[in-house]
């Protein structure tokens, strides 16, 4: 059976990658984060990023993002071709169908929790209401709790309403546990399980626990600046089972 | 050799680095007021030593004094008067001049030179050409400015009147002269070089042409060292009463060198208001940005604490920061401010009619220069550097918070609308912060309050010129007599060709007195309902000369502690010379040059006189000016003709070339710490926020739309500081107006919208132009760095 042909149905491409490279060069110093990647992304998957520190997933999930452009190669996001997008095209990108988990949650600290997922859907052409998108992550009852009147898995679940509230077609995630001991990362899993099963976001996730690649379909693994491994997982598993 | 830094002098170095902009912002503010302070005390001192140097080498007098006539055996009487040096006498006298290229008439002062030899007194310092002869009537010196105004030289001859007879006089040579640095004309308040000239001819010629042979009508005296002033001229007045003394004068009342002396007051007092303010808003900016640097690097410091630092090597590296920026500033500012010292001495060059010195660095002033900027330094720096050195070792350790935010009663009001989150941001940083939202509040007021505290110098003088040229004074010109006249004269006058109305004067030098205190002045006699020469109140009403007693001006008044209703003595320094106590009966706030004034027929009465006069003001038609122009040339027995429209013009030339340059500089620094002000706020917003802002990005966020929410605090607050910034200049020009005022201009509080108009304005575009210079970075905001780092 084909990548991506599942109950012999052909899925919908959401991202395709081929042969991206991405070089940093700073001083003199010439550092290849990615050399090489081709990969495909289908509508509502959800993957799991693995990979030694900087082989360069950090690297590659912004790429998607449209936070940076890679420096060769070719990337679409259905049929737009980000890596032709000008700065302005990316934001629109961005505004219109993305939404970012990162580590450190980067919620804005001037705005109650209701408010920072407004700060999106004041943008959004077909957003859910932030209170919606606050109860999915299970915060109804922190509404207008400012971040500093948050705990970290607290604000790390408005940052995943804020990302969803728009109804994103993809959600990346960049070690959103890194910070979190495991009760509550599995707390925030399942926030971002909900939002990929409830809305079909395609979800893309890095992370350093192994632990978590059960709750994929797919695992992809990084080592300096390449995949060197897909692997499917056929069981997928609810993120109350998993254990790090 | 290597050059061994080690990592904390690196670390600052880094700092150093990061915060150029800021860094320089505040060098800027600290080196415009040491610039200020240097070269408004070094011009003052320049100006002070030059004057009293040339007043030693001229051998400029102490004691002045004018009579009718006294035969040259009462030299030595003077002589005997104890405490007196030198004692020289001449003689003096005004004439008309007939100068080719002018229809107007000009006068001229025509003083003797001594028979054999220099003057022992009042030299006179030859540019070029030589002493008049002795005998020779057609051979005169005069001053090189009378000269380069009318484009005369050695050589050249003009045609003067001469008790009555026209003659011609040859320039033998040019010179300079300290009794008139300041060559005011009969009647006029400011010099015109065109309309009055100072000349020299010898002593037997000119006694000659005035029947003085064997007199003299002018002597001036030095004084020996310790002799008392006063009882000089006590004993001078007694011995020349006799000959129609006219009451002798200390140096400190000779004309000259009173304006001169009064411009060096002015320009030191406006040296000492300024350089304080521009040192206070530096220090606020300091005190700003290193506070800001402490608190962004709290962990570090932290951290260099756990690894054993102590507190005071801590402190040091902040403190060396304050350090390295004051001493730049301080470097900055002494190379400005000698730039621009030398420049306001080069200006003073053209201007003032005697030699000035080079502008030496003088070490007192660039002393308390770099204690006043190192205090400036550590008073903003100081609070900054406790926190740094109070911090423990423990907040190194301690998990990153985000900033706790409250919604106030504030915010609570504002939800009642439906505003955008980005909005919400802004206000709620504000609200947020208070203290850094109102210092920078603070700091942009003050710029604007500069800005109107140096405009309103313009205000006050345009307000000065307004009234007393064009309310108080509007005659054409005015003829004043060598002698008072019959009041018939007026009538003669009238007839005149061009002459349209007439009022006449009377003035009278006196002495007024209160117990110790004194003070020489004239009485002017003013007409009730004088149309042309007006006596104004503050609020621009007519005073009606007052039917009994005298009205004082206000500033007079103080100096001789008097008040209304007082008494005063009114001592008489000619004629009869009589001495008689006068009430009060009105105080009159004057702007330009103070007087006593009474009713003209009460001065005729004071002086035991009937009606008399020794000026008229005269209303001229224009298109006959000429005719009445050429006819007074030829009238013997007039000391001047002041002309209104040549005196405005002259005081308009003296303020561009002396306080609108100052103005300027003061407008210039004020915008730069508008710009220094709102360019360090919003490098601060910025550097506070740039991980929210590359958050806002990363959701989808324009350049604009994050641009809006950080320059949009800076834009709220500079809404605020407009208005601040307008009462607080309104209150510094309030406070500041009589600090001003001296012995000739007082200087009104006006300030005109259009100043607050102005003030706003180029605050504004300031805190635009830095805006777009933040804008750029906000455009250049790495978003995947920005998202690395935790906050
Ligand atoms: N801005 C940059 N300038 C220079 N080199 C960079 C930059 N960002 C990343 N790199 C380099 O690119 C490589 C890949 O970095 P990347 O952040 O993608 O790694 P990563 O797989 O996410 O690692 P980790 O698991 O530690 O987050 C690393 O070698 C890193 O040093
Ligand atoms: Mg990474």
């Amino acid at each position: 059976m084909p990548d991506g042909m599942q109950d012999g149905t052909r899925l919908t491409e959401t991202f395709r990658a081929e042969g991206i490279t991405k070089v940093y060069e700073t001083g003199g110093l010439r550092v290849e984060a990615l050399r090489g990647v081709d990969l495909t992304l289908y509508e509502g998957e959800l993957v799991v990023l693995l990979g030694p520190s900087g082989s360069g997933k950090s690297t590659l999930l912004n790429i998607l993002g449209g936070l940076d452009l890679p420096t060769a190669g070719q990337l679409f996001f259905k049929d737009l071709e980000l890596n032709a997008c000008s700065p302005h095209d990316l934001t629109i990108y961005r505004r219109d169908h993305v939404g970012f988990v990162f580590q450190f949650y980067n919620l804005i600290p001037s705005l109650t929790a209701r408010e920072n997922v407004a700060l999106v859907t004041e943008i959004a052409e077909d957003p859910m209401a932030a209170d919606e998108a606050l109860e999915m992550v299970g915060l109804e009852h922190r509404l207008d709790h400012f971040p500093s009147q948050l705990s970290g898995g607290e604000q790390q679940r408005v940052a995943i309403a804020r990302a969803i509230a728009k109804r994103p077609d993809v959600l990346l995630c960049d070690e959103p546990t890194g910070a979190l001991d495991s009760k509550t990362g599995v707390v925030v899993l399942e926030a971002l399980d909900r939002a990929n099963l409830e809305l079909g976001t395609t979800t893309a996730l890095i992370t350093h626990n192994a632990g978590i690649k059960d709750m994929s379909e797919r695992v992809i693994r990084f080592a300096d600046g390449q995949i060197i491994s897909v692997e499917e997982n056929p069981h997928k598993k609810a993120p109350e089972e998993l254990t790090w | 050799m290597v050059i061994r830094i080690d990592s904390l002098n690196r670390k600052l170095f880094r700092d150093l680095w990061r915060i150029k902009g800021q860094a320089l912002a505040i060098s800027a503010v600290v080196a415009c007021g040491i610039a200020l302070m240097i070269s408004s005390f070094g011009t003052v001192t320049v100006l002070e030593e030059s004057m009293n140097a040339f007043y030693d080498r001229t051998r400029f007098a102490d004691v002045f004094a004018s009579l009718k006539r006294a035969p040259d055996s009462l030299k030595e009487d003077i002589e005997r008067i104890p405490g007196v040096s030198v004692a020289e006498t001449r003689i003096i006298a005004a004439v008309n001049l007939d100068l080719p290229n002018m229809a107007e008439p000009a006068t001229g002062q025509l003083l003797s030179l001594p028979e054999r030899g220099t003057p022992l007194l009042n030299d006179v310092v030859m540019l070029s050409g030589r002493y008049p002869s002795a005998q020779r009537p057609n051979e005169v010196a005069v001053t090189d400015a009378f000269a380069n105004a009318h484009k005369l030289s050695v050589g050249d001859s003009f045609k003067a009147i001469i008790n009555g007879n026209k003659r011609s006089l040859e320039i033998v040579g040019l010179g300079m002269t300290a009794e008139y640095i300041y060559a005011l004309g009969p009647g006029s308040l400011m010099p015109d070089d065109r309309q009055f000239g100072v000349m020299w001819m010898g002593r037997q010629a000119l006694a000659a042409a005035f029947d003085l042979d064997g007199a003299f009508n002018n002597v001036t005296i030095s004084l020996q060292l310790g002799a008392s002033e006063e009882e000089v001229i006590r004993r001078l007045d007694t011995l020349l009463e006799p000959y129609g003394g006219v009451g002798a004068y200390a140096r400190e009342d000779q004309l000259s060198n009173f304006f001169l002396n009064n411009e060096i007051t002015q320009l030191r007092t406006s040296g000492a208001i300024f350089p304080p303010v521009f040192l206070l808003v530096a220090a606020f900016l300091l005190n700003v940005v290193v506070s800001r640097i402490v608190a962004t690097e709290r962990e570090q410091i932290g951290l260099l604490k756990a690894f054993g630092y102590n507190d005071l090597e801590v402190g040091w590296i902040y403190l060396k920061l304050v350090l390295i920026l004051v001493v730049a500033g301080l470097a900055m500012g002494m190379a400005l401010g000698s730039w621009m010292g030398g420049g306001m001495i080069t200006m003073y060059t053209t201007y003032y009619k005697f030699p000035l010195l080079d502008l030496g660095i003088d070490p007192g002033v660039l002393t308390s220069a770099a204690i006043v900027s190192l205090i400036a330094g550590l008073v903003g720096g100081l609070g900054a550097v406790r926190q740094a050195v109070k911090l423990s070792p423990a907040v190194a350790m301690a998990p990153p918070v985000p900033t706790s935010y409250k919604t106030g009663a504030l915010s609570r009001f504002f939800s009642q609308f439906t505003i955008s989150q980005p909005t919400r941001m802004i206000f709620r940083h504000v609200t947020r912060f208070p203290v850094r939202a109102s210092l920078t509040t603070i700091g942009v007021a003050f710029s604007v309050a500069l800005m109107i505290m140096s405009l309103f110098f313009l205000d006050s003088v345009e307000r000065v010129i307004d009234v007393y040229f064009f309310q108080a004074e509007r005659q054409t010109l005015t003829v004043s007599f060598v002698e008072p006249r019959p009041a018939t004269v007026e009538q003669e006058i009238q007839h005149l060709p061009g002459v349209i109305q007439t009022q006449p004067t009377r003035s009278v030098a006196v002495r007024l007195r209160n117990q110790h205190l004194s003070d020489r002045k004239s009485i002017i006699g003013i007409v009730p309902g004088a149309d042309l020469n007006r006596l104004l109140d503050s609020d621009q009403k007519t005073i009606e000369p007052p039917p009994g007693g005298l009205a004082l001006s206000k500033h007079i008044a103080q100096d001789l502690d008097l008040k209304l209703g007082d008494m005063v003595t009114v001592e008489v320094l000619q004629e009869r010379r009589p001495v008689e106590e006068i009430k009060i009966v009105r105080l009159v706030e004057e702007y330009l040059g103070f007087q006593a004034y009474m009713h003209i027929d009460a001065v005729n009465r004071l002086m035991r006189e009937g009606p008399t006069v020794t000026g008229i003001h005269v209303m001229v038609d224009s298109h006959h000016a000429d005719d009445l122009y050429a006819t007074l040339k030829d009238t013997p027995g007039v000391a001047g003709i002041a002309q209104q429209t040549a005196t405005l013009a002259s005081f308009r030339e003296t303020m561009d070339n002396t306080m609108n340059v100052m103005i300027g500089f003061y407008v210039a620094l004020a915008s730069l710490i508008a710009f220094g002000v709102a360019y360090n706020a919003a490098r601060i917003a910025l550097s506070e926020r740039s991980r929210a802002l590359a958050s806002l990005r990363v959701l989808g966020f324009t350049r604009e739309e994050v641009t809006y929410i950080l320059l949009g605090e800076l834009g709220i607050l500079t809404l605020v500081s407009l208005p601040v910034g307008c009462v607080l200049g309104y209150s510094m020009a309030l406070a500041m107006s009589p600090m001003l005022a001296t012995d000739l201009y007082n200087f009104p509080f006006v300030i005109e919208n259009s100043t607050y108009g102005w003030s706003v304005v180029v605050v504004c575009i300031s805190a635009a132009f830095c805006g777009l210079i933040t804008r750029r970075r906000v455009f250049g905001l790495d978003l995947v760095t920005a998202l690395k780092t935790r906050e």
